[in-house]
Order: structure tokens, then C-alpha cells, then sequence
């Protein structure tokens, strides 16, 4: 005879599982753990694309300041005059505030339903094997890129707290003027905290990457025998390149290469 | 030569029942050889136990050659102990010290309610197999052997998956409480097989579903395969979820003809 017993989560023994609900088939798809794994992959791989290319674009930086502001020109006007000024790179960005609100989603409720297959804690010390920092740190990776993120955007993007961001210059040789993105990005290295911060966040975002980059492979299921040792090697390789990228500026500026 | 191993400090989760609040019991082990399994030496301490008029401690054991899945034990924050690759049953005392103190607490999941003492109820695990963990089989006649060629290779992988016991080590130690590697393994081992093609799609499909319903969710850490009795790894878990991926589709565009 099966034995009853119940948990907050309903009985477990009894042969019936419960009809599942008639769904439309995108959210039927995400409302398993798999399904919001793949979401959590998708946006994932749409976010690495945003941060390698933020990463190369800010590389202009070394080409002095009117390379670089031509460049963030260049993008405030992608596809004129096909498309009005700013359009392309508003829809772009609404893309990635999606790809961002997604992966969150997901995040939140993935971990709310961990926390529930749980409640009761082991109570004495876990010996992990293998899982390693950064799979364990994710969330709260996740969390401090996403504070950083937020003081990005203030900073760089709408100058909240940056009174360079914004401001206008003509270079030589130019007929109209363009935003002063370089001069904007040398004041605010040249603030140590910021400089500081954007360089432990930065080293974090490798970390999220180390895990998520070779993770995208096991949730989409791409899984073959031939290339599995292959993509530990791409999630550190694509990790270290976006920190070293990315760290370099705030050192060019403080070491005054940049300037 | 056997040795024998002195002083062993055990601290045992004791619970009442499902519903009671728990706590680690601490109980001395005076002298064991070190040729006993780890489940002996409980046997010994429940004698002991008994004698002094007291409850044994309630653990579940079974076959005791590591082939039956019964024993599930989280030994030092560990599924199954230290020895990788092997049940609770089949660690031997040589694998610790005198005067060490292990700590024993059972399964812990909401999945995995807890019976008694060390014992969970793991019938979470029989609904995702009644779910689709079959294959459909003609009646009738015994077919002949080998009647359906099956490449080495193929069945070399399937029996890989195969060698699931079912004992819950990978869900105990997964960080999020996740059935991940339980439910690929049984999937990776139907799917991979000519017997189990006709029900593949709606074989993963219920599974994962029904998975979802009682278990958390997979983050990658790996855990579970380090604490399989059967070294059985993580691959099924993404041939999990590709034949999930497909299924959904599939299984749409199936669905959709009338």
C-alpha cells in the first residue's frame, strides 16, 4: 500500500498528475523550469552579443576622441536616412531592455521555485564537489552587474551624475557638431571610485560569464561528445576577452594613456 | 589485515515523524574494523540501541551491493558519502579515521518528505516514471532475442543511463533540489533505443512537466553527477532538454492537424 505524505506542495503519492492548463504555446513553452532555462539562454546570448560589441566599439577609444565620438555618431544615426535619426538604436536598445526584463524573470522565478523544492536546509555543512564560484554566485553577480548597470546608464547615457555627458564638440575637419562621448568618458575615470567600481563590476560580469557562457550549451541541449571539452575553453575565452577589454579603459584613463 | 578504527562520533538527524521538528543525536562508536560498510556500523549502533532499551535509528537499506537505489544517506554534506561512484552501502569504515566525527542527515527535499529519523518517501520519483518513463510493448509471444538490431555503441550509451538506481543522490545534492539528472537518465535511456522512439515526444514532454510540478530547477553546477552512485552525466540532462525542445514543437505541429 503507497504511503500519504503530504507537503506544502500537495500530496506526493497518488497516480493522477494534474492537467496541465490550455496555454498560448510561447508561455506554455515558458512556464516550465526547461522552457524558462532556454529564455534564460536566448537573452543570455543576446546580452553576450551587446556586451563583445560594446566592448570592440569602445576600443575606438584608442583611436583617439574623434574616432570614438564619430563612432557613437555613427550609431545615434544607424541607417539614416533610411530610418529618422536615433530610431535603429532605440529599437535596439528596446530589445535589449526585453532580452534584459526576460532574463530576470526568469532568474526570480527560477530561484523562488528552488527555494520552495528546499524549504528545510541541510543543517550541517554542505561538501560541494564541483560545483565551482561562479556557478554558486550568479545570482548575486547578477544582481551588483545590474546596480552597475544602472549607474552606466546614469553616468554615461543620460549624465545624471556626469555634468560632461551630453555636451556637444566639433571636431577639426567636421561641418556638424557630435556628442562628446570621449570627454565624457575621461571625466568620469577620472573620478578613483568610479574608475574603481566599474573594475570590480566588470571582473563580476567575467564571473557571470564564466558560468552562463558554458551553461547556454547544457540548457539548449548542445550537447555533443565532439566539442563538449570545447566549451569551457569558449566561456572563459569569451569572458576573459570582455574583461580585459573592458577593464583596460578605466586603466588607460587613470595611467593617463587616454586623456 | 583489518584495522580497527576507535572513538567514531556520530550525529544522527533523529525526527519523529513527517510533521515533527528534528535534531542531530550525537552517539559514540567505541570500536568498528574498518571492513565494515557504513550501514553495518549502524547496525551495530542500533543493537546497541535496542539493548539499552532505546529507538534504533530508522535509515532504508536494501540489496546492500549498491544496486537498488534503497540507501540514502547525506554523509559529512555529502549525498552517499565521500567515495565517488558508489551507494551509502557500499563505503567502507577504511574511508575514515578514529576519532572522526560524521555527521548522517537524510535527503532533504519538498519532493522528499521525510518518513523517519534518516528515511524520505521518494514516490515523487514513481509519478515522473508513470508519467512516460514506458515504453508500449506488443503482447503476445516472447519475441526472439535480438529480433532488433542494436548497434553496440547505442547500447553501450542507453545501458550508461540505464544503471539509474533511482536513489536520489542527484536531487539531494543538487544545490536547488532539481530531478534533472533522475528524469534525463530515464529519458536518455528510452529515447536512445528503437524501442523507445514511438513514445519520445510525449515521453518528455509529460516528464518534464510532471518533473516541474514537485522539483527545482537545473543550474549547472554538477553536483548531481558528482554524487551519482553510477557516474551518470550531465549529457542526459541536455539530451533532456533538446528532446523537450523538440517535443514541444513537434508535438504542436501534430497536434494542430485535425
Amino acid at each position: 500500500m503507497a504511503q500519504v505524505v503530504t507537503s506544502h506542495r500537495g500530496p506526493v503519492t497518488g497516480t493522477a498528475t494534474h492537467k496541465r492548463k490550455k496555454r498560448p504555446f510561447l508561455l506554455d513553452l515558458y512556464s516550465t523550469a526547461v522552457g524558462k532555462k532556454y529564455v534564460m539562454g536566448i537573452t543570455g546570448v543576446a546580452m553576450m552579443g551587446f556586451v563583445l560589441f560594446h566592448m570592440i566599439g569602445n576600443l575606438k577609444m584608442y583611436a583617439g576622441a574623434a574616432g570614438l565620438d564619430h563612432y557613437a555618431h555613427f550609431l545615434q544615426t544607424l541607417l539614416y536616412p533610411l530610418a529618422p535619426k536615433g530610431w535603429v538604436l532605440w529599437i535596439l536598445r528596446g530589445g535589449l531592455i526585453s532580452m534584459l526584463f526576460l532574463h530576470l524573470h526568469a532568474a526570480w522565478s527560477l530561484t523562488r521555485l528552488n527555494r520552495h523544492a528546499r524549504p528545510m536546509k541541510y543543517q550541517s555543512k554542505r561538501d560541494y564537489q564541483i560545483a565551482n564560484f561562479a556557478s554558486r554566485t550568479m545570482r548575486w553577480t547578477g544582481i551588483i552587474v545590474l546596480a552597475f548597470l544602472v549607474w552606466h546608464l546614469l553616468d554615461l547615457t543620460f549624465g545624471v551624475v556626469n555634468s560632461e555627458t551630453g555636451k556637444m564638440i566639433t571636431h577639426p575637419g567636421d561641418e556638424e557638431s557630435v556628442k562628446a562621448v570621449y570627454a565624457s568618458i575621461v571625466y568620469s575615470f577620472q573620478r578613483t571610485p568610479v574608475a574603481f567600481f566599474y573594475v570590480v563590476a566588470n571582473i563580476l560580469l567575467g564571473i557571470h560569464l564564466f558560468h552562463g557562457a558554458w551553461s547556454i550549451f547544457q540548457s539548449f541541449g548542445l550537447n555533443n561528445p565532439r566539442f563538449n571539452s570545447w566549451t569551457r575553453a569558449f566561456a572563459t575565452g569569451f569572458a576573459s576577452i570582455v574583461v580585459i577589454g573592458n577593464v583596460s579603459f578605466p586603466i588607460a584613463v587613470m595611467a593617463g594613456i587616454v586623456g | 589485515m583489518s584495522n580497527h578504527l576507535k572513538n567514531i562520533t556520530l550525529r544522527i538527524w533523529r525526527q519523529a515523524g513527517p510533521a515533527a521538528k528534528g535534531n542531530f543525536e550525537t552517539h559514540v562508536v567505541d570500536e568498528i574494523t574498518d571492513e565494515a560498510s557504513f550501514l553495518e556500523m549502524l547496525d551495530l549502533l542500533n543493537d546497541k540501541l535496542i539493548t539499552e532499551g532505546k529507538e534504533a535509528v530508522v535509515f532504508d537499506h536494501d540489496c546492500r551491493e549498491g544496486i537498488c537505489g534503497t540507501c540514502s544517506l547525506m554523509i559529512d554534506g555529502q549525498a552517499h558519502g565521500p567515495q565517488r561512484g558508489t551507494a551509502s552501502c557500499q563505503l567502507h569504515m577504511r574511508q575514515f579515521k578514529s576519532n572522526d566525527t560524521i555527521t548522517i542527515e537524510p535527503w532533504r527535499a519538498s519532493a522528499f518528505p521525510i518518513i523517519k529519523d534518516l528515511m524520505v518517501d521518494r514516490s515523487a520519483f514513481d509519478r515522473i516514471i508513470e508519467s512516460g518513463g514506458y515504453i508500449t510493448a506488443e503482447t503476445g509471444g516472447a519475441p526472439d532475442a535480438n529480433l532488433i538490431p542494436i548497434s553496440k555503441i547505442v547500447a553501450d550509451a542507453a545501458m550508461d543511463s540505464a544503471a539509474c538506481i533511482g536513489c536520489g543522490a542527484c536531487v539531494a545534492a543538487c544545490p536547488n533540489g532539481a530531478a534533472n539528472l533522475f528524469t534525463g537518465a530515464k529519458i536518455a535511456h528510452l529515447s536512445r533505443l528503437p524501442q523507445g522512439q514511438a513514445e519520445r515526444y510525449s515521453r518528455v514532454e509529460a516528464m518534464v512537466e510532471t518533473m516541474d510540478e514537485k522539483f527545482g530547477s537545473c543550474t549547472n553546477h554538477g553536483e548531481c553527477e558528482a554524487a551519482c552512485p553510477k557516474e551518470i552525466s550531465i549529457d542526459v540532462i541536455a539530451l533532456m532538454n533538446k528532446d523537450y525542445r523538440k517535443a514541444k514543437f513537434a508535438n504542436r505541429k501534430d497536434l494542430a492537424r485535425k
